[in-house]
């Protein structure tokens, strides 16, 4: 099982990671993809989006899903 | 109608609203248009802002402005509404955004409007990237309004 993570703004610089695929056998949910992506709890201020529709730390992800980190949004 | 644009390069609310108008609205059908425009200041939060580099989710951020047109036409009967933003590298002076809304009367435009503008703050995927003289800065909140 496949999934792309992406990371945007200040957390793409923080990890220098822009996308990565990752095997994600034995994550089940967002959270445990950024669990396993940076070696860290997911911080309560990141938001999180599966398939570019904001999602939660516990919305379970599938096979070929796009998962997204990224800041608080300030565009206007 | 509803129109999403996201503009890499600079561009003039003054004619993307009229372009819109002469080319989506029939004459006589609407009989208020409220309009907002951001532009972007050379100051934030008490420092100077020399340049600003809006940096976005391509894919997302389209689909989310759209379904901020979508709720509100939900909650208001509007006729038209049209969304630009930049995207990219931006000068002070530079327009940011342009929300415009097309209604028979004037309180669903003027409400329709300001809540899309709010929506567009609080959930459409772009991050504001400040360079001053103390050097360059992710921009973490909105300003309160």
């Amino acid at each position: 099982m496949t999934i792309r993570v992406r990371l945007f703004a200040s957390l793409q610089e923080k990890w220098r990671i822009d996308q990565i695929d990752l095997e994600s056998t034995g994550m089940e949910k967002v959270a445990d993809v950024w669990l396993n992506l940076t070696g860290e709890e997911l911080p309560s201020q990141v938001l999180v989006a599966v398939n570019m529709e904001y999602a939660r730390p516990d919305t379970p992800i599938k096979d070929e899903d796009e998962v997204a980190f990224f800041p608080p949004v300030t565009g206007g | 109608m509803v129109q999403v644009i996201l503009a890499s390069q600079p561009f003039d609310p003054w004619k993307s609203l009229q372009t819109f108008q002469n080319a989506m609205l029939t004459v006589g059908s609407y009989g208020a248009t409220a309009v907002f425009v951001g532009t972007m200041r050379d100051f934030n939060e008490g420092e100077r802002v020399e340049s600003l580099f809006l940096d976005h989710y391509p894919g997302m951020t389209e689909r989310e402005l759209e379904r901020i047109l979508r709720e509100a036409r939900s909650q208001w009967e509007f006729l038209d509404a049209l969304i630009e933003h930049r995207v990219g590298e931006i000068e002070p002076g530079e327009p940011i955004v342009l929300v415009a809304v097309w209604c028979a009367h004037r309180g669903a435009a003027f409400d329709a409007c300001r809540w899309i503008m709010e929506a567009l703050k609080s959930r459409a995927p772009f991050w504001k990237k400040e360079t001053g003289p103390a050097g360059v800065r992710w921009v973490e909140r909105n300003t309160a309004g």
